[in-house]
This record gives structure tokens, C-alpha cells and sequence, in this order.
């Protein structure tokens, strides 16, 4: 995560991040022990899900950084800079703001649902500080 | 400070599967602990080396190891919280202990505090005194009056403080011999009948409280003083005489 889907990600990065993550994953189901059983209070059993999420969100988590084209706010795609290495937005194709849908447990059927973002008071423009 | 070595120690832990089952203490060696590790940490190593072992881990509470939350509650070497003062179980080192100590390590003992594995007792009846508290009414009218803008005499304020730095944490009733939950309920009765925000039910928030203290089968105080020697937090009897004199004013209204 710290690598391929940190402040800095590209698209090489991101693919392969997902597919590191989906191995990850399946080792995780294969060969994880829990202690203790499920029909009583069992910290372990809470840490083995608690680790099952972080793996699912990840892989989610590159998953919308990979969709979306441009870079915006703490999401800064290599490939979407300016000249000066400033963020590059999008707007005319990512003013969404995304929600996926679970669709059981291959992540990779997930849909992404967009909602759009509209603005009425505030003219859209590109932040500069200089 | 000295420098960190490593101890070896020997450990005699209550182990109970849960609320119904009849516990025991049993014998752990744990090898090379670092003296500048927490005793969770302690535990942690224990319990990796349980993992390692395919045997069950050792369920203990704990949530901020800063002092702060009130989750950590060991009885350790007959002591809640251990052998320092002023600290809660996550503030204990393990330079506290010397190469070749046994270390006792039981969950608090109350009735009202049933076990529910091993070292984790159930507090909840504390949640439920709270509960019991209600609320404190504020203006919500437009004109509410900023807290800061209320005065408040500087000792009131200095001993409704002293009172607020309760974590919940139940060392008081595991060190009572009556398994009191007084000191508890004064600060929590204090810190309100203390300021001028938690008068408007300050009445039948200390009946409530108390009433409810009684029904999850609290004893009462006999003026020891343990729980204030063992109370991480420094809570002092003078809040138990205080919620004992709101008491009594209520009793009377
Ligand atoms: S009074 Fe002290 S010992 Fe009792 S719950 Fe509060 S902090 Fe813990
Ligand atoms: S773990 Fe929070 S006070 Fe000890």
C-alpha cells in the first residue's frame, strides 16, 4: 500500500497492487489460524477480521484510485501533472464522487456507482497558491 | 534509568473459559522479556508464544495503553493495576520485576463484575450508573451561554476537574472488600453537583445513580480508603462524602 497505492500512484503500480493485494488474500483464507472458537468471546477471532477488512479495503482502495484518470486533493496520479508537477483535475469526467457496490466475494465484481457533484455557488477552477 | 536487559519470568494466570465455567490459575515461562516493554507487552509476547504454540491466547482488556481509557484491568501480585501507584495496568514496565519473579495476574473480583474470559471481566453496571446519571440540560434556544462564560468559583472548578479524571476503570471496586462502587459514582456524582451546568438535575441524578449502584449488587463503603491507594487517578473519599451529603439532600427535598 505504501508503495503502489500511496500519495504518489501510477497505473503500472496500482494493476499490479491489485494483484499482489488478491494473492494476498487468498494465502490470508488458505493458511490463517484462529484460536479459540466463534461462539465466545474471542480476541483473536476479532483481530482475523479486523486484518480481513484492512486486505479488502485495500484492494478497494486501488481499485477507485486506478479509475480515476486525474488527480485531485491527496490522490495524485504520476501520469496527471502539469509542468510543474502540479495536480492535473479532470473535471469534465471525474466531478463524481464514487460508491461501490458489493457484489459477494470477488471485489473484482464490484460497480462503481457515481454521484455527481454539483455546484451552485462556487465557480470551478483549478487551486493555485503562487 | 539503567539500561533494558532481559528477565525471564514465571507467570500464574487465571484462566476461565467463560461466564459459566469454573476457572483455575495455570503456570506460564516466558523467556527474555525486555525490561523496557509494558507489561501488555509482556502479555502480548505470551500470547504470541501461545499463537506459536497452537495453544488458546490469554483474553485480556485493554484499547488506549496511554492511561487514558479505562480498559486495562489487571489484579496483579494482589494489587489492582500492580505494583506502582498513580498508574493504570498499560502504565506498568516490566522494570518493575526482577529475572526469576512469579508474576499473579487475576481479572478484577466483584460480583457485580462477572468474568467473561480469562482476565476480562464485564463492567458494564458502571455504564449502566452513568446511564442512570441522565442528562444535563442546556439551553438550546438560540441563547445558549458558552460554558467559558459561565463563572465558576476556581476551587469548584479545580475539584469538579479531580473528579472528571475518572477513567471507569473499576480498580476501586476490585480492591474493596465490600466491592463498593462509591468512589466511582462520588466522582461521577461530584463532577456534576460541582458546576453550575449539572444543578439543574443534580436531585435525581444522584438518586438515580445511587439506586442504581445498589441494583447491580454494589457493596457499600466502610471507609477504608483502599480504593482511593489503588485509583490510577488519584480520585480522593472526599467525593464519596460528597455524593453522600447530595444524597442525603436529595433524600430530604
Ligand atoms: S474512581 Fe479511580 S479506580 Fe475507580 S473507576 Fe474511577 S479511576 Fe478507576
Ligand atoms: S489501556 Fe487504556 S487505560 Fe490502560
Amino acid at each position: 500500500m505504501w508503495n503502489k497505492v500511496g500519495m504518489g500512484r501510477n497505473e503500472k503500480g496500482l494493476t499490479e497492487a491489485i494483484a499482489e493485494i488478491a494473492q494476498l488474500k487468498e494465502d490470508f483464507y488458505k493458511e490463517v489460524y484462529v484460536p479459540g472458537s466463534a461462539d465466545e468471546l474471542n480476541p483473536e477471532l476479532e483481530k482475523v477480521l479486523r486484518v480481513a477488512d484492512f486486505i479488502e479495503l485495500g484492494q478497494l482502495m486501488a481499485m477507485d484510485a486506478l479509475q480515476r484518470k486525474e488527480s485531485c486533493g491527496g490522490h495524485f496520479r504520476e501520469e496527471y501533472q502539469d509542468a510543474e508537477g502540479e495536480t492535473l483535475r479532470d473535471d469534465e469526467n471525474f466531478k463524481f464522487v464514487g460508491a461501490w457496490e458489493y457484489k459477494g466475494d470477488d471485489i473484482s465484481k464490484e460497480e462503481l456507482h457515481k454521484e455527481e457533484l454539483v455546484y451552485e455557488e462556487i465557480k470551478i477552477a483549478a487551486r493555485n497558491y503562487k | 534509568m539503567s539500561a533494558a536487559k532481559n528477565i525471564n519470568i514465571n507467570l500464574k494466570i487465571w484462566r476461565q473459559k467463560n461466564a459459566s465455567s469454573k476457572g483455575s490459575m495455570e503456570t506460564y515461562k516466558l523467556d527474555n522479556v525486555s525490561t523496557a516493554s509494558s507489561f501488555l507487552e509482556m502479555l502480548d509476547q505470551l500470547n504470541e508464544q501461545l499463537v506459536n504454540e497452537k495453544k488458546e491466547p490469554v483474553a485480556f482488556d485493554h484499547d488506549c495503553r496511554e492511561g487514558i481509557c479505562g480498559m486495562c484491568s489487571l489484579y496483579i501480585n494482589g494489587r489492582a493495576h500492580g505494583p506502582d501507584t498513580g498508574i493504570t495496568t498499560c502504565q506498568l514496565h516490566m522494570r518493575m520485576f526482577n529475572d526469576g519473579d512469579t508474576i499473579y495476574i487475576e481479572p478484577w473480583r466483584s460480583k457485580a463484575f462477572p468474568v467473561i474470559k480469562d482476565l476480562v471481566v464485564d463492567r458494564s453496571a458502571f455504564d449502566r450508573i452513568q446511564q442512570a446519571g441522565g442528562f444535563v440540560s442546556v439551553n438550546t434556544s438560540g441563547n445558549t451561554i458558552d460554558a467559558n462564560s459561565i463563572p465558576v468559583p476556581k476551587d469548584d472548578a479545580d475539584k469538579a476537574f479531580m473528579a472528571a479524571a475518572c477513567i471507569g476503570c473499576g480498580a476501586c471496586v476490585a480492591t474493596c472488600k465490600n466491592g463498593s462502587a462509591m468512589l466511582f459514582v462520588g466522582a461521577k456524582v461530584s463532577q456534576y453537583a460541582l458546576l453550575p451546568q449539572g444543578k439543574v438535575e443534580a436531585t435525581q441524578r444522584v438518586l438515580n445513580m445511587v439506586r442504581q449502584m445498589d441494583e447491580e449488587g454494589f457493596g457499600n463503603c466502610t471507609n477504608t480508603g483502599a480504593c482511593e491507594i489503588e485509583c490510577p487517578k488519584g480520585i480522593s473519599l472526599e467525593n464519596i462524602a460528597r455524593m453522600n451529603r447530595e444524597f442525603l439532600k436529595a433524600s430530604v427535598k
